[in-house]
């Protein structure tokens, strides 16, 4: 009734080439980036800004970055969390070392040496596949953890090993509110991903989908593999590195390289495969899956329990928790293998027919 | 298609229960001081966690069972669960710190890693952080440090009263020279805070100084007590938690180092971390919290108005043990500073910036501490805006194989050695974070 595209003529190659080919999407992302944008910071408390939205955003822009190598280009990588870390590792050694920088600035020249990294880390790509690449990106993940635990010049010398984020400081200004610290990372999310979308959908991205379904079909045709998966690389490090300066920078604060352990990294490729491998949205909803849904599970047990009469202790939310977490992975997996991308596309199809569906 | 349909109706329902968690609007009672607990009680440091957070408990359900809480003030208490890891303690502590009329009134993570995170964020809050032996070691300097509270103790003083016991065992701190310490270290902040006091103290005593670090949890040591076999330290500081204790002191049996060379920090001196090993846990030794474990005069009221009733969750066998122990002591130091700040503010529930001038004025003498029921668990403790830590005392402790029994007397830490270590790291962090810290002798 109210999703229905009849009567949207698309009349040049522009209109139908678009990112959101139907009216309605456009002006329901168009509404959600205006709530986003200037609702929110009106209405949202400080506990929602620090548990909930924040760690979306930033760790959303963090799936992005790992989808465009997993779900796009077909490269399995358990390295994410080392990326985060080669971001947040630079950020602050570029913060610390040249105080005259932005820290925006910063957080994007993370983001760039995360890149080169990325690039290196992805040279066996070129030779080996699959599972054996998993392993060898698994390298990059202890490569990290061994470098900011044992080198102290990445730490600046600190005794203890953890190190502090500069206040973050734009031309006098110190965002150091919630609503600023979400606004920032929205901001640098909602830019990224929409860049991002754009590059899947040029010939880029197609170079990357071919390599993905099948590489010796694409070589054949024409793809440079070397060019396609070590631009990849770079662009997906290049996004988890400025998810991670930001996690440091406006999430943590203070942080030690066990907040970029290999748990970050598998938390990542959940959130990407949970919420759809090939997506940009999957990423953002798997984002959004992953984080509250234990968080949602841990505040609505107990009042639950109360209903029935049964007093629950901190301990048993906590297994409940992981037991119901971990089962409805499971259910989501086999119900919709494609992930939470996939399921609102049908959610989408429904809609359209609502209600005469026959 | 049911069983998809039922998952996009999972979906919808499951987002709006996010939805409305996230909304705010809850009630609570006029006239109660809150205070949160953030606890572990699973995962892989729950042994450890579960009798800190039960005697965290108990101690506040003394206070409300026998005294209707502080001054005629009852208290809320409500725990959280972090599981030891610091991303999920942030979330607690955003879920908690506006609870009760005016707020948490302090937090005691029981993790540095947590520590280091709220220690950016107490500030802005207005919320004081009691982490007693924990947290930086610089913390104590609260001029720079002005919501830590690292009571009782930092890592430094450990480091030094370790090394003051070793020079006690071997005839004279002028014998240090030319011996071997290592130091066996869980591989994160925690682990690392006491190497700079030991490398200081090894240039000045002229002692060979070895770290060895053990990489999160620490339950695989093999290759560490190989080292140890082949370098053969005189003494090893074990600086572990949770399973990482057990494992280094069974693997210590296994290449038969003696135990009782080995000292570990008050971290590592409790029951979880010697039973486990059995008959090789003998003889093995750990720095004091200044309290033993057993049980103090407090015991009494403890078994008539809590354990008695049934309102505890302690097991039995958790009741006077070490960790317990340190689980009241916390709760008391944390209810005496708001009691202290009652004095000032009026029997009212406090702010946490109430609490916090509580906390800095801070003074428990021995007769207080009697009057209490914690005779011989702690020695007098005066907190000040230039001593964030209010005493530097220690003792040490051995496993025989069944019990903790105290083989020390009371060691004082070198401040002549430490304060100006604080001073320089604390100025560093001020630096950096741009702080400019307090004039102390201005503070009243």
């Amino acid at each position: 009734m109210f999703y229905r595209e009849a009567g949207q003529f698309k009349v040049s190659y522009e209109a139908d080439q678009a990112v959101f080919p139907i009216a309605q999407d456009r002006l329901a992302m168009l509404a959600l980036l205006l709530i986003a944008f200037f609702v929110v910071p009106f209405v949202a408390s400080e506990y929602v800004y620090r548990a909930v939205l924040i760690p979306v955003v930033i760790l959303s822009l963090a799936a992005i970055g790992l989808n465009v190598l997993m779900g796009y280009c077909g490269q399995v990588s358990l390295g994410s969390g080392a990326f985060m870390a080669i971001g947040a590792y630079a950020a602050y050694n570029f913060a610390i070392r040249l105080p005259f920088l932005n820290p925006f600035v910063c957080v994007l020249l993370g983001g760039f040496v995360a890149a080169g990294v990325g690039i290196a880390f992805g040279v066996p790509s070129l030779r080996i596949k699959g599972f054996y690449l998993a392993c060898a990106t698994l390298a990059a993940q202890f490569f990290a953890d061994w470098a900011f635990l044992r080198i102290k010049w990445f730490t600046n010398y600190t005794p203890s090993g953890s190190i502090n984020a500069p206040p973050l400081e734009v031309f006098g200004f110190v965002l150091s509110s919630p609503a600023a610290n979400y606004l920032v990372s929205l901001g640098f999310t909602v830019v990224l991903a929409i860049a991002t979308k754009n590059i899947v959908r040029g010939h880029i991205g197609r170079q990357w989908m071919a390599i993905r379904d099948m590489d010796i079909a694409a070589e054949i045709i024409g793809v440079r593999p070397m060019y396609a998966k070590l631009s990849a690389f770079a662009v997906s490090s290049f996004l988890i590195g400025v998810a991670g300066a930001l996690w440091a920078f406006v999430y943590l604060g203070s942080w030690e390289p066990a907040a970029f352990s290999i748990d970050r990294s598998f938390q990542l490729m959940f959130m990407v495969i949970i919420g759809g491998l090939g997506s940009i949205l999957g990423s953002v909803l798997g984002a959004g899956f992953i984080v509250l849904l234990p968080i949602f599970l841990n505040q609505a047990l107990p009042p639950l329990g109360a209903l029935f009469g049964w007093s629950i202790s901190t301990a048993t939310v906590s297994h409940f928790e992981a037991m119901i977490f971990g089962a409805l992975i499971v259910f989501f997996l086999i119900v919709e293998p494609h992930g939470l991308a996939r399921l609102w596309s049908v959610a989408k199809e429904k809609l359209r027919l609502w209600p005469f569906p026959h | 298609m049911g069983l998809r349909k039922l998952a996009l109706l999972g979906a919808a329902i499951a987002s709006a229960g996010v939805i409305a968690t996230a909304a705010p609007g809850s009630v609570w009672a006029q006239n109660e001081q809150f205070i949160p607990g953030l606890v572990y009680r699973t995962g892989a440091y729950a042994p450890n966690g579960i009798p800190f957070a039960d005697g965290v408990r108990d101690y506040i359900t003394l206070l409300n069972e026998r005294d209707g809480g502080i001054n005629g003030v009852k208290i809320s208490f409500e725990e959280c669960e972090t599981g030891y890891a610091t991303d999920r303690g942030v979330e607690c502590y955003e879920r908690l710190k506006g609870k009760g009329p005016t707020g948490a009134a302090y937090f005691s993570p029981l993790s540095t890693g947590i520590t280091f995170a709220l220690t950016e964020k107490a500030p802005g809050d207005k919320m004081p952080l009691i982490t007693m032996g924990y947290g930086r070691s610089e913390s104590r300097d609260g001029a720079v440090f002005e919501w830590n509270f690292p009571l009782l103790g930092t890592y430094w003083t450990a480091a030094n009263v370790a090394i003051q016991h070793i020079g006690k065992e071997i005839g004279g701190l002028d014998k240090l020279k030319g011996k071997k310490i290592a130091l066996l270290y869980h591989d994160s902040p925690y682990g690392k805070e006491p190497i700079a006091a030991l490398e200081a103290m090894s240039k000045k005593y002229g002692f060979e100084f070895l770290p060895i670090p053990v990489p999160a949890p620490g339950s695989e040591q093999k290759s560490q007590w190989l080292q140890i076999r082949q370098q053969r330290p005189d003494y090893v500081l074990l600086w572990g938690w949770g399973v990482m204790n057990s494992a280094a002191v069974t693997e210590a049996g296994n290449v038969n180092y003696p135990r009782d060379k080995m000292i570990g920090v008050w971290w590592s001196g409790a029951e979880p971390d010697v039973v486990p090993a059995g008959d090789k846990g003998a003889g093995y030794k750990a720095l004091m919290l200044q309290h033993p474990a057993g049980k103090a005069p407090v015991y009494a009221d403890l078994e008539k108005y809590v354990i008695g009733p049934g309102k505890s969750l302690a097991k039995p066998d958790e009741i006077g043990s070490v960790l317990y122990n340190r689980g009241l002591i916390n709760s008391m130091l944390g209810t005496e500073s708001i009691r202290t700040a009652m004095a000032k503010f009026g029997n009212k529930p406090m702010t946490g910036e109430q609490v916090r001038w509580g906390i800095e004025h801070l003074d428990l003498t021995a007769e207080r501490i009697k009057q209490l029921g914690f005779e011989g668990m702690i020695g007098p403790i005066k907190v000040s805006c230039a001593d964030h830590e209010g005493t530097r005392l220690s003792r040490v402790h051995q496993w025989d194989g069944k019990q903790w029994k105290v083989i020390s007397d009371w060691y004082t830490a070198d401040d002549t050695l430490l304060a100006p270590m604080v001073k320089d790291t604390a100025a560093k962090y001020a630096a950096e974070k741009k702080i400019t810290p307090r004039d102390c002798s201005k503070e009243s």
